[in-house]
């Protein structure tokens, strides 16, 4: 196919085969991965901007390292250091970050919509590199690329997701991509952090966490924000915890293959009991691997990469 | 002397609706002719209202001109030549302007600054409670005396139920109107649209219908308690609808009214972020939209007003969630009215009274909403079926917040008379001599 997409800001219009061709990019990066030197020139001479308004290590280290490997100059401009604290608008922000002549915009915002606002006022590229609650697209693609890579296809899959739906990007994003590919969605967590709505996103929604993890093929665990708890949503992290946290014996319900999953990074011994973290199940580390190959594969796409390959 | 002749004359108060001719004299209804039969001979200007309606001048009793201090969203001159534009002969303003209109000067200069360069009738509504912050009352007789014509913290709501309770009380002394923002501020949380299935899957934090239906529960309920009047504003779930049915069918004193976005809208408007189809309350559901068209068509809810927002571009170009609530309505209101009509269930009388006779009757307005012989020269003249295209080049409004541009309307003011002076026309030899 031909990659026509200027940006990627969610999964929610992304078609099956253009996901197909996100990870098979992804794949011929991994190899790149394998070698001595980890480094090919596809993207010498362009420059990416990691544009990040809320604090994130890991995603924007993997975007860093993503671009490096491909050549690409990597500048990364985080708000929390920049004029946005004495009111600069965002659009201000990113126009300035513009006239810099960046080739690509990787950006992520405390606001839903923040990406989608600026693609319709800078002439960069941009990548949602997550919005508030509502997506986290280049997550979505490489839990994709995990799951395929564990169990060789998504269809027919059990894929049970536990914990913060509410507020969840990774679950948004999610519900595109692996709902689109044919797997089978359970959301579980407690009812003031899963709305009943979800399932018409086609989804099957359950506050029973044996229900949720009973045959599943796959078990991803998500990250409960501490302060949430300040709004009561939930009366204890101890409860919390008994009640939606994955325990050898609820594992013990899934199905005798399955594997475990959390997009990072995990409050041991809360939603995720620490023998689990570590144990063979867990494809936690993989994500991560898969991260790095998925946004290589995003970047190149986007830069023009692909046109200069062929 | 101006003679509007032979137009259809559609005025609920005098339960007419018929060909008929009007005379306009020093600022009042001098007589009405029905039929074709006019004076041979007639001394002054003479408009053929032929193919036109003939309403009594529409009212808007919910807008925000901004004035004091927004002026660069809106401004009193620019607010009323909007108002005009749109048919409007009279506009209720809210206190939420900077100083809140919350004491006498501010009223009475609202006043002098409107009878001076307003292009129709403004009539102050002032703050329930000082600086809107809920806590002390205002001085309710100084301001009706000043020119206030009801009482409201529109904006915010009045969060204490006791200072509510006092409100009604004092204010029914007077013969006096609080109108209720309601809403559970609370409950509302950081909510930005409306909780549903639009908001989840757009990842922003949703206002739960039940915010605006607890507040109208807890205001009926008051009203009931203390005897005094209550009007709720900007209805827009079906609950709501439905509790101001149950409330108006137990006697008590309540009126509400809605704007054209919530039966014209749902929250599938804010889809792509549109920022301009963020307001407070929000935009609802589809049952809403629904419910709030069956409350406009059985009486349930009394009046049509448009919660005119104007904000200055740099509050709506954001991000969705920090943008500012609310949308200009002013020229788009009577052509979204008049859509109603297709259904066949809300008549041309009916739209005269949710734009005019029954504003006027809630709010007191002397001399306003009707058409009968004496009443004052606001007339508007309605071209129900030319079909216009809603552009943002043509806006009066000094703001441009809107989410109605590009749509292809039907029904416009071809003329505005406020006060036997013609406000706005777009009609061949009549000109604007306000």
């Amino acid at each position: 196919m031909q990659w026509r997409r200027r940006h990627v800001l969610g999964l929610a219009d992304f078609r099956v085969e253009e996901m197909e061709f996100v990870i098979d990019t992804a794949r011929s990066m991994e190899e790149v991965l394998t070698r001595d030197i980890k480094k090919v020139p596809a993207l010498r001479g362009k420059t990416a901007v990691n544009l990040f308004f809320e604090a994130s290590t890991r995603t924007r280290t993997s975007f860093e390292i993503a671009g490096k490997r491909l050549s690409a100059d990597v500048v990364n401009f985080s708000a929390a250091t920049s004029s946005v604290t004495k009111g600069e608008t965002l659009l201000d922000t990113a126009r300035n970050i513009e006239a810099m002549k960046p080739n690509i915009l990787v950006v992520r915002h405390p606001a839903s919509g923040a990406p989608h606002f600026l693609s319709q006022h800078v002439s960069c590229s941009i990548i949602n590199a997550g919005d508030g609650a509502n997506e986290h697209p280049s997550q979505g693609l490489l839990d994709l690329y995990t799951i395929l890579k564990a169990k060789g296809k998504v269809s027919g899959l059990k894929i049970a997701i536990i914990g913060d739906i509410l507020h969840s990007r990774v679950v948004r994003s999610n519900l595109h991509s692996l709902g689109r590919m044919g797997a089978k969605l359970w959301l579980c967590g407690p009812s003031t952090l899963v709305p009943k709505e979800m399932e018409r996103a086609g989804a099957r929604v359950t506050y029973d966490m044996r229900e949720a993890v009973r045959d599943a093929d796959v078990v991803m665990m998500l990250r409960i924000q501490l302060e949430r708890q300040k709004t009561a949503y939930f009366p204890s992290l101890r409860e919390y915890s008994r009640m939606f946290g994955l325990s050898r014996a609820v594992f013990s319900l899934a199905k005798e293959d399955a594997v475990i999953m959390h997009p990072g990074p995990i409050n041991r011994g809360v939603e995720l009991s620490d023998d689990l973290a570590d144990s063979a199940q867990s494809r936690i580390l993989n994500q991560v691997e898969s991260g790095v190959a998925v946004r290589m594969a995003l970047l190149y796409l986007l830069a023009g990469g692909h046109d200069a390959a062929h | 002397m101006l003679l509007i002749k032979g137009g259809r004359v559609i005025d609920p108060v005098s339960k007419r609706d018929e060909t008929g001719s009007i005379v306009l004299e020093n600022g009042k209804v001098k007589d009405y002719i029905p039929g074709g039969n006019i004076p041979k001979t007639f001394d002054g200007k003479v408009i053929d209202a032929a193919g036109k309606w003939v309403l009594p001048g529409l009212i808007d009793m919910h807008v925000h001109l901004r004035d004091p201090g927004y002026e660069w969203k809106e401004d009193i001159r620019s607010g009323t030549l909007s108002a005009a534009a749109g048919g409007f002969c009279s506009v209720a303003c809210m206190a939420n302007t900077k100083p809140v209109n919350d004491h006498p000067e501010i009223t009475g200069s609202i006043r002098r600054k409107a009878a001076e360069e307003g292009a129709a009738n403004v009539y102050p509504v002032a703050a329930v409670t000082r600086g809107m912050e809920g806590r002390e009352m205002t001085d309710f007789a100084e301001l009706a005396e000043a020119g206030a014509v009801a009482f409201s913290d529109d904006g915010k709501p009045v969060a204490s139920s006791l200072m509510m309770r006092r409100a009604l009380e004092y204010a029914k002394a007077f013969d006096l109107l609080i109108l209720s923002h309601a809403e559970d501020a609370e409950l509302a949380g950081e909510g930005a649209a409306h909780e549903g299935w639009t908001a989840h899957r757009l990842g922003i934090p949703g206002i739960p219908s039940a915010a605006e239906e607890i507040a109208i529960a807890r205001d009926i309920l008051l009203a009931r308690l203390s005897g005094g009047k209550i009007h709720i504003q900007h209805i827009s779930t079906r609950m709501g609808v439905d509790l101001l049915r149950m409330a108006k069918r137990s006697g008590l004193p309540v009126t509400g009214e809605t704007a054209p976005h919530y039966f014209t809208l749902t929250d599938a408007a804010i889809e792509g972020y549109n920022t301009n189809a963020k307001m407070n309350p929000p935009l609802r559901a589809e049952e809403d939209r629904m419910a709030v068209l069956e409350g406009l068509i059985d009486g349930t809810i009394d009046a049509i007003a448009t919660d005119h927002a104007p904000h200055d571009d740099y509050v709506k170009r954001c991000e969705f969630v920090a943008a500012a609530n609310g949308i200009i309505g002013l020229e788009t209101a009577l052509p979204l009215s008049l859509a109603l009509l297709a259904g066949g269930k809300i008549t041309p009388p009916r739209i005269a009274e949710l734009l005019s006779a029954n504003p006027a009757r809630i709010l007191k307005l002397q001399g306003k909403g009707s058409l009968r012989k004496g009443a004052d020269a606001d007339v508007t003249l309605v071209d129900p079926d030319v079909e216009w295209e809603y552009r943002e080049q043509d806006v009066r409004s000094k703001s441009r917040n809107s989410p109605f541009f590009g749509w292809k309307l039907r029904g416009r003011a071809a003329a505005t008379i406020r006060g036997g002076r013609i406000t706005h026309s777009l009609m061949p030899g009549v000109s604007v001599n306000d």
